[in-house]
């Protein structure tokens, strides 16, 4: 056994699932939060876990992987909790279908999805008759679309407080309220963290802040370029079944590439095992402003009903709003941070981190006990010139599909 | 003549004495409400295909309010939105940029509008609040306040036995309504005790004498249900109803102070339908969608109680917002007189009137009345602490959702659900139509909840809209009545009396 003492700061999704994995491999774990588990962006997101709006590359590596081990995680809950506790995490693998509505729509989603499948991802053109049956409520008016049968969906503040609540199980405590104001370093490592109530010393620290992240490696004296983007979602009434899958459409081939400041919307579609259905997603550079504004509901709203028309009559409950942690190069940032021995960072997944949490922990776990990693951790290494502050970028990675950018950012 | 542009939100009792200030004042005044006709809760119309013969005999003050109505609506410088409601408010940059953008869905069909006022006054008052118990949510149990809608508004019958219960006076009326529409009321049920009744009410009796509206009219209510002779029961709870499928018989049972049952107190009585009100909820949506700062509600009862905040205003009406205003209920339930007195000042100030108007001095004596009136009926009507103690782990705390006592319970008791959005999803109270409007401050009291911010009343969409409605992007309003003269300011109306029962 490993008593490595770690402390987790942020008991977001991230935090949550790297205090399940490390205390399950023996570590002492200790996750502080500034406020309650998954207060934040956790419980402001959609829930995705998706492979479709990946191209090949890291990101979608890590999205394969956990992909892989949502399943594994859950059954190993099943084994040791209530069933109620795995059934709030209302996990629903229903599959994602991406549709295009105009011709250069399907002239980009086609190759992308092939391109996907080349890399492992399970991709299927559909016919205009297999997508009737499967959303029979979507427009007529569609140019192709693309069935990933491995996209699934949580109920994300669940998902988190169950990953938590297993972790406490292992021998991980919490402490919540705790906001970290500082660190203390004995010669050139990390060796407690200062909260209001007095220091806290580990062995090791991970930052898993999310959108604060950022701050809280200023406060420990390294700056790290993780920055708040604001997405939104809106919630219908409930409904009869009326979406059968996550349907996102593919339409903004073009437009993407612009300043990611600007309000960037593009639909995702899908209801919840409540009956509600949500509504997104929307991308806003406002720093911490949490204004929710009519004319981004408005957007999503415009978006939404050009994949599903008949939903115009639905009345929209409820909208709320989440900060997701964005970095200039859409890329995770896991591992220790060279400048500062003793602290780690598993942060930056922006609207991805539900999915890409619990191979994000595994690959923590692997990096700290020297194992090899399951997939090359290397493209998300602290040291690289989009997290230290390096010349802002504004254009979207190579290997980050345009048609899709939008709901990975801002997806959950 | 001010030329501002004042927006009021409510045209209750606070909302159209607002309007009736700003106008006096000489401003163009917008006036909002959701339902066709002025009146709110509390003057509530009978719709106009009734064809009412005397309206007055259903209506306290009904003949100064329908003045008061009749000016503000025919006034040259007022735009009057009816079947409207205001589904967001948008805060600009910096509070100096003035208040919000007020997001409206207008008239039938709902047409979208956005209008930029230089002042907001926010009255939009209260909605009733029902503590559950086992049994509440059978068919045949109403809120006081619905019961009373469908005896004046619509003339229905709940029930021909029928009990009213809960606390505050408002159960009176209530009662006075369904004798008035032919129920036979067997009782009203009230769980305050004689002793907190008498320490609220009989206390500094001089002071209830400056407020002669109020008084008068709980007089003349409590006459009317002498005359059916309708026991008024103190000190005793409904905690529980039964029925198949249908509220059948309920049980009553005495209680202490803190509304813990007395053992072997129970009582069951046949009943087609039970009526109940615990005091009232301030719709604060708004407010808190405007940045307005909140304050716990004064006087002992509620201290303490995540249920019991309301807009924090100065003795202008002014919330913490700059240009925002609020007046009536949710500045503290203090009955209509007060609301009558807060919308005129709050209206004036908002209309850039003169504040060294002699009227405001009145205005704000009535008011201050008010204010000390509402800390009586605090005093008198306290919800008790040990309510909780009538549930069952079965009994349903968010009929929306179906989310029982126990879930709610676990939840609270779970490490890892501290935050209440967080504990909101797992158990799903409040996520239903309603948005928590209705088990919100239930759930903050059974979590035991110290937040007395703004989390329960954050709704940024405040009114439901259907998508396509959202989709499309706003009208310009239609042009604002303007005036054929420039107006010349007079005052506002000074003697809240005016209004009131005489």
């Amino acid at each position: 056994m490993d008593r490595t003492r770690v402390v987790i700061i942020g008991a977001g999704i991230i935090g949550a699932a790297c205090a399940r994995e490390l205390a399950l491999a023996g570590f002492d774990v200790l996750v502080l939060d500034r406020a309650g588990a998954a207060a934040a962006t956790t419980s402001h997101g959609e829930g995705n876990i998706l492979v479709s709006d990946k191209g090949p590359g890291p990101e979608l590596e890590l999205a394969q992987l956990s992909r892989r081990l949502w399943p594994e995680v859950l059954a190993a809950l099943t084994e040791r909790t209530s069933p109620e506790e795995v059934d709030a995490v209302e996990w629903d693998p229903k599959g994602g279908i991406v549709v295009a509505t105009t011709a250069g729509g399907a002239e980009a989603l086609l190759p992308f999805a092939a391109a996907q499948r080349a890399a492992g991802v399970r991709a299927e053109a559909m016919d205009s008759d297999a997508l009737t049956s499967a959303e029979p409520f979507l427009t007529e008016r569609r140019t192709a679309a693309v069935h990933y049968p491995d996209d699934a969906q949580v109920q994300p503040a669940g998902a988190a407080t169950a990953l938590l609540a297993d972790a406490l199980r292992a021998g991980a405590r919490l402490r919540t309220g705790r906001e970290v104001l500082g660190g203390v370093t004995r010669g050139s490592r990390l060796t407690a963290v200062r909260t209001a109530d007095g220091q806290v010393e580990a062995d090791v620290f991970v930052n898993a802040a999310g959108p604060w992240s950022g701050e809280v490696a200023r406060r420990l004296g390294v700056p790290l370029d993780i920055r708040p983007r604001r997405g939104e979602v809106l919630v219908t009434t409930p409904l009869p079944p009326t979406v059968f899958h996550k349907v996102y459409d593919a339409d903004y081939v073009g437009a993407v590439g612009s300043g990611a400041g600007d309000l960037q919307t593009s639909a995702v579609v899908e209801s919840t095992r409540a009956g509600t259905v949500l509504l997104g997603s929307s991308r806003r550079r406002v720093g911490f402003d949490d204004r929710t504004r009519p004319e981004v509901l408005s957007a999503i709203a415009a978006k939404a009903l050009k994949l599903f028309p008949s939903l115009a009559g639905v009345h929209v409950m409820r909208a709320y709003g989440g900060f997701r942690p964005y970095v200039p190069d859409h890329l995770p940032v896991i591992g220790a941070d060279p400048r500062l021995p003793g602290l780690w960072h598993a942060t930056g997944h922006e609207g991805a981190g539900i999915g890409l949490s619990v191979g994000t922990a595994r690959l923590v776990r692997e990096l700290l006990t020297g194992t090899a990693p399951a997939i090359d951790a290397s493209p998300f290494r602290v040291d690289r010139p989009a997290v230290l502050g390096g010349p802002p970028t504004v254009t979207e990675a190579p290997n980050s599909p345009p048609h899709t950018a939008p709901t990975t950012e801002e997806g959950p | 003549m001010t030329g501002r542009h004042v927006v009021v939100v409510g045209a209750g009792p606070a909302g159209l004495a607002a309007a009736d200030a700003a106008l006096a004042a000489g401003a163009e005044v917008t006036l909002i409400d959701s339902a066709e006709r002025p009146g709110g809760q509390y003057h509530r119309m009978l719709p106009e295909a009734y064809e009412a013969t005397d309206p007055g005999a259903l209506q306290h003050g009904y003949r100064s309010f329908d003045r008061r109505s009749r000016r503000v609506l025919g006034h040259p410088r007022c735009s009057w939105w009816a079947e409207s409601s205001v589904w967001a408010l948008e805060r600009r940059d910096s509070a100096d940029d003035g208040p919000p953008l007020v997001h409206v869905l207008r008239g039938t069909p709902r047409r979208r509008h956005v209008l930029e006022p230089d002042a907001l006054v926010l009255a939009v008052g209260a909605h009733d609040r029902v503590l559950p118990f086992p049994g509440w949510d059978l068919p045949g149990v109403y809120t006081a306040g619905a019961a009373q809608a469908l005896a004046k508004g619509e003339r229905v019958v709940v029930g021909d036995r029928v009990v009213v219960a809960g606390t505050g006076p408002f159960l009176l009326p209530v009662a006075t309504s369904l004798l008035e529409a032919g129920s036979r009321v067997l009782a009203v049920v009230e769980a305050a005790g004689p002793a907190a009744v008498a320490r609220g009410w009989l206390r500094r009796p001089w002071e209830l004498t400056s407020q002669l509206g109020k008084s008068g009219e709980l007089l003349s209510y409590t006459a009317r249900l002498g005359r059916h002779r309708v026991p008024y029961r103190m000190g005793r709870a409904v905690v529980e109803a039964r029925g198949d499928g249908r509220v059948e018989e309920i049980v009553t049972a005495r209680v202490r102070a803190d509304w813990s049952v007395v053992p072997g107190s129970e009582h069951v009585t046949a009943v087609d339908a039970l009526c109940v009100g615990h005091g009232f909820t301030p719709q604060l949506e708004l407010p808190v969608a405007a940045g307005c700062d909140l304050r716990p509600a004064a006087g002992g009862s509620a201290a303490g109680s995540p249920a019991d905040v309301f807009v924090s205003v100065d003795d202008d009406q002014r919330t913490s917002r700059p240009g925002v205003y609020a007046a009536g209920e949710i500045t503290g339930v203090a009955g209509a007189p007060a609301a009558r007195a807060e919308g005129a000042v709050a209206g004036w100030i908002a209309a850039g009137g003169d504040r060294g108007a002699r009227a405001l001095v009145t205005l704000g004596r009535s008011r201050d009345q008010g204010r000390a009136f509402a800390a009586r009926l605090a005093l008198a009507h306290p919800v008790g602490r040990a309510w909780p103690g009538w549930l069952r782990p079965d009994t349903v705390i968010c009929r929306c959702e179906e989310t029982t006592y126990a879930a709610v319970c676990r939840s609270a008791a779970d490490p890892t659900r501290t935050e209440p959005q967080v504990a909101k999803l797992a158990t799903r109270a409040g996520l239903g139509p309603c948005q928590a409007r209705v088990c919100g401050p239930t759930v903050a009291e059974l979590r035991r909840s110290t937040d007395q911010g703004a989390g329960p009343h954050h709704r940024p969409v405040a009114e439901p809209i259907r998508l396509g409605e959202l989709a499309r992007p706003p009208e310009p309003p239609p042009g604002r009545a303007t005036p054929a003269t420039p107006a010349t300011p007079s005052t506002p109306t000074d003697s809240p009396a005016e209004e009131s029962t005489s």
